[in-house]
């Protein structure tokens, strides 16, 4: 039995309310809310956090290699990937590499890793920019998604592949040219045409080879970027006895590459042992992977479901989500840009920097963050921290500082179990801190200065 | 093993200050020879019949040539020193040091600070290169953290903290007023201060240091050549610098409303000048008020006030002009200016001057007591580098 082990979805703090567009932009925007990453998050980072969330539920399972897709990559030329294997501390023989370009990558490495021998982390994450005022802008959503795949004896099975279809055909629909930040589309009936007929290819191909049939399906979930025809083909395809998944549009947005994992990982939060859930993905042909739902859900209790997410957020100006996306480049601070990393400093932390280990003291138990410096005092251990929640003891707020979003809001957590850190808030507002609040620790992208990302994590509250 | 200091070996015997301010129309090398050409002729001495110098500067200038070549020395040994903020007071106790060994009869100690090239408000650090993890955070910031924790800690109201601040910079406004070489010679009332808009935690930009350009310097000898030089010497009682260790930043029992590398610093310099009652026995101090809170903290800290007491001495002004024990009677760094690394010989100039009773008259302190204190910090609560000096005019 092959399948699905763990899975999480991660959706950014902020909310852009889509009516507040077209007072700005003099055009577009609509009903609802989308995700918006906030100005410290990019793929890399949000790919870190559902990953994070997955690995939690499923303590015990080591992938033995991590996929990250992404059609809004960090970095061209290095692997992201890297980063988010430092950042979940996983060990140096598992293999960790890039897809991306496109959606329909995070669709097929996950069919790759369902087909591969070993445990697979498949991260998909995407951030969904288009011109002001634009369909995508709206429509488009930010986040991640992560998938542990897995074999029973790897751990508890809770979706198991029962099969898969395909339908591959070359047609343009929707295409950008790399560092555009807007996608050009085809007139829309053409790609729904084309959409509609792959789709129906794909899953009668995946019916056969799941040997399921139509009315079988208890869990349906099509997405794809063409919103109309995903719309169209969820119709064609439900039966009486199959519930139509929410394709978070109306809070979320679509997240493109992360988006069909953050749907299976949605509709899996609360599935019954049983269902067959077929994921549809609609990107530049059709993808169709139909699972059974097992016992084991029972006993699988997700990090923080895709629900409560889509619940939380905070709300953000369309200003706000306009700077940080740099479409509309506001007066920085007169402050000295940060310096870049050192590559090689870099490289000797690791450890500190990408998975927020400290150090504890073997004779005191004493924790420090950084990690002490060997040899100066007794013998030290690794102690991870990244997990550990911690109390603000105090805090302030900066309006001085260099920030990429001023002002800097900043406090002194003392960790649960030990430990003391000043460091950066994120997700909150200026005046939304108070001694005492509760915090859990976040992986950011803090500045980039000569093309590189300065990564290394902040604290935000835990809400929910 | 034992920090035995060099309690009257060494005099001060001539020193000299720049005006501390936007020098826009003069480098690091002008101020520098203002500043060494006024000591010298304070004690005076030319430059050649000084054995050795030490030059302090936290960035504006690598090596000893920082000062050799716009000073035209010819064969002298010149050392740069950088203690971030004690810069200057560390470049003294390096001449005062090397005089006390008997290498050299005779030296300089001369600290100064072009700030105002780097096109940027405020101070901005050398840039090291690192991993990207450290924080980024201004001193404003991390030093306003003390502010709620000592409210909090011995039950000050808000109101009443606010006041408290604004006292000890209006406190210091109000001197630095009667000091034609401040950076800032205007009066601010307490009300003027509190209505401020607030740029870092509870601070205002006029709860912090001065950012001005300037130069400090001293000439020092063995006590017992003092009288060639000067009818009036100061004699250097206790040099004392603590190293801090960071260990406070990230230990969950430092609550911020207090330094331990202060008082660990004073401890030492007391024990090395004799002095058991700091408050009683000195006749002034200058301290290092980057930013009001540390002010406060520093009184206590010091020993001028017991623990949770300083913000109502503070109010009862026991720290003014003249009050019991005047604090930054020159107005400090606050309305002196801050040049990082002129600003610790900067404060010794201040005792130079009202020890000796040459401060002008409307700022010139009650001098029945014959000792004066100095302290410098650099860094941040739970990480910094300490500095405390002693002198007075009576030797042993």
């Amino acid at each position: 039995m092959r399948g699905i082990v763990s899975h999480a979805g991660y959706l950014p703090f902020r909310r852009l309310d889509r009516s507040t567009i077209a007072a700005v932009a003099g055009t577009g925007g609509g009903r609802g809310t989308r995700t918006v990453a906030s100005y410290d998050e990019d793929t890399t980072t949000m790919g870190v956090e559902a990953a994070r969330l997955a690995l939690r539920s499923a303590p015990g399972i080591e992938p033995a290699a991590l996929y990250f897709a992404t059609a809004a990559p960090a970095y061209l030329d290095k692997t992201n990937a890297t980063a988010v294997h430092a950042a979940l501390r996983l060990g140096p023989d598992v293999v960790a590499a890039d897809t991306g370009g496109a959606p329909r990558s995070a669709v097929a490495v996950l069919r790759l890793a369902l087909a591969a021998p070993e445990p697979a982390l498949v991260v998909a994450s995407d951030m969904r920019t288009g011109l002001p005022g634009g369909p995508d802008e709206s429509a488009g959503g930010d986040g991640a998604s992560a998938l542990l795949v897995g074999d029973a004896t790897d751990g508890p099975v809770l979706a198991e592949l029962l099969g898969a279809g395909t339908a591959t055909e070359e047609f343009l629909d929707r295409w950008r040219t790399p560092g555009e930040l807007r996608s050009r589309l085809w007139e829309e009936r053409f790609g729904e045409g084309k959409y509609l007929a792959l789709g129906e290819h794909a899953w009668g191909a995946a019916l056969k080879h799941a040997g399921v049939a139509a009315d079988d399906v208890t869990n349906l979930i099509v997405t794809g970027s063409h919103a109309r025809a995903a719309s169209g083909l969820a119709r064609r395809l439900a039966s009486p006895s199959s519930t139509v998944a929410d394709d978070l549009a109306a809070t979320v947005g679509h997240t493109g590459a992360a988006h069909p994992g953050l749907l299976l990982s949605s509709v899996l939060d609360s599935a019954d042992p049983g269902g067959v859930v077929a994921l549809v993905s609609l990107a530049d042909g059709a993808d169709v992977l139909v699972f059974r739902v097992t016992e084991a859900v029972r006993g699988f209790t997700p990090s923080r479901p895709v629900a409560a997410q889509v619940a939380g957020g905070g709300p953000l100006a369309y200003g706000k989500f306009l700077a940080w996306r740099g479409v509309l480049p506001v007066e920085p601070p007169r402050r000295p840009e940060p310096a870049r990393v050192s590559a090689s400093a870099a490289g000797r932390h690791t450890g500190w920097k990408f998975g927020f280990v400290g150090s504890r003291s073997v004779e005191t138990g004493d924790i420090t963050l950084p990690p002490a410096v060997a040899g100066a005092g007794g013998p030290l251990e690794p102690v991870p921290m990244s997990g550990a929640r911690g109390t603000v003891a105090t805090f302030t707020v900066d309006r001085l500082a260099y920030s990429p979003s001023p002002p800097v809001v900043f406090a002194v957590v003392d960790f649960d179990g030990g430990g003391r850190l000043p460091v950066e808030l994120t997700d909150v507002d200026a005046d939304g801190v108070a001694i005492g609040d509760r915090v859990e620790m976040t992986f950011r992208r803090l500045s980039t200065s000569d093309g590189i990302h300065n990564y290394f994590w902040k604290a935000r509250p835990v809400r929910g | 093993m034992a920090s035995h200091g060099i309690r009257d070996r060494v005099a001060i015997v001539g020193m000299g200050c720049t005006r501390f301010a936007e020098h826009f129309d003069k480098g690091a090398e002008e101020l520098l020879v203002e500043g060494a050409n006024d000591a010298l002729a304070g004690a005076g001495l030319a430059k050649q019949e000084i054995d050795a110098y030490w030059v302090g500067t936290a960035q504006s200038g690598m090596s000893g040539m920082t000062l050799s070549k716009p000073l035209e020395l010819e064969g002298k040994p010149v050392t740069r020193v950088e203690n971030m903020c004690a810069t200057g007071a560390e470049a003294l106790r390096q001449a005062a040091y090397a005089v006390a060994s008997g290498a050299y009869d005779t030296a300089m100690a001369i600290g100064v600070e072009k700030v105002k090239d780097s096109g940027y408000q405020g101070l901005n650090a050398f840039p090291i290169p690192n991993d990207g993890t450290p924080r980024t955070l201004t001193a404003a910031a991390m030093f306003s953290m003390v502010v709620p924790a000592y409210a909090h800690k011995y039950g000050v109201d808000a109101e009443v903290m606010r006041e408290v601040l604004a006292r000890i910079a209006s406190k210091n406004h109000f001197n630095g007023a009667r000091n034609p070489r401040a950076q800032f010679r205007k009066e601010m009332s307490v009300e003027q201060l509190v209505a401020m808009p607030r740029v870092a935690g509870d601070l205002s930009v006029f709860d912090c240091a001065g950012v001005a350009d300037g130069s400090a310097a001293a000439v020092v000898c063995r006590a017992e050549d003092a009288h060639r030089y000067t009818d009036r010497p100061l004699y250097i009682k206790a040099l004392s610098l603590v190293a801090g260790n960071g260990k406070p930043l990230t230990d969950p029992d430092y609550d911020y409303t207090t330094f331990p590398e202060i008082v660990a610093c004073a401890a030492d310099a007391y024990a090395q000048a004799g002095v058991v009652d700091p408050r009683h026995e000195l006749a002034m101090a200058e301290v290092h008020d980057c930013f009001t809170p540390t002010e406060l903290v520093l009184m206590e800290d010091l020993g001028f006030a017991d623990r949770g007491t300083a913000w109502k001495e503070v109010l009862a002004g026991a720290f003014d002009l003249h009050g019991d024990l005047p604090v930054n009677p020159d107005g400090g760094l606050k309305s002196f200016g801050h040049p990082v690394g002129a600003s610790g010989l900067r404060m010794m100039f201040e005792c130079w001057l009202q020890l000796r009773r040459e401060a002008p008259p409307e700022r010139q302190i009650d001098t029945a007591r014959s000792l004066a204190l100095t302290h410098n910090l650099g860094g941040y609560p739970g990480e910094m580098v300490s500095f405390v000096s002693i002198m007075g005019t009576e030797p042993a």
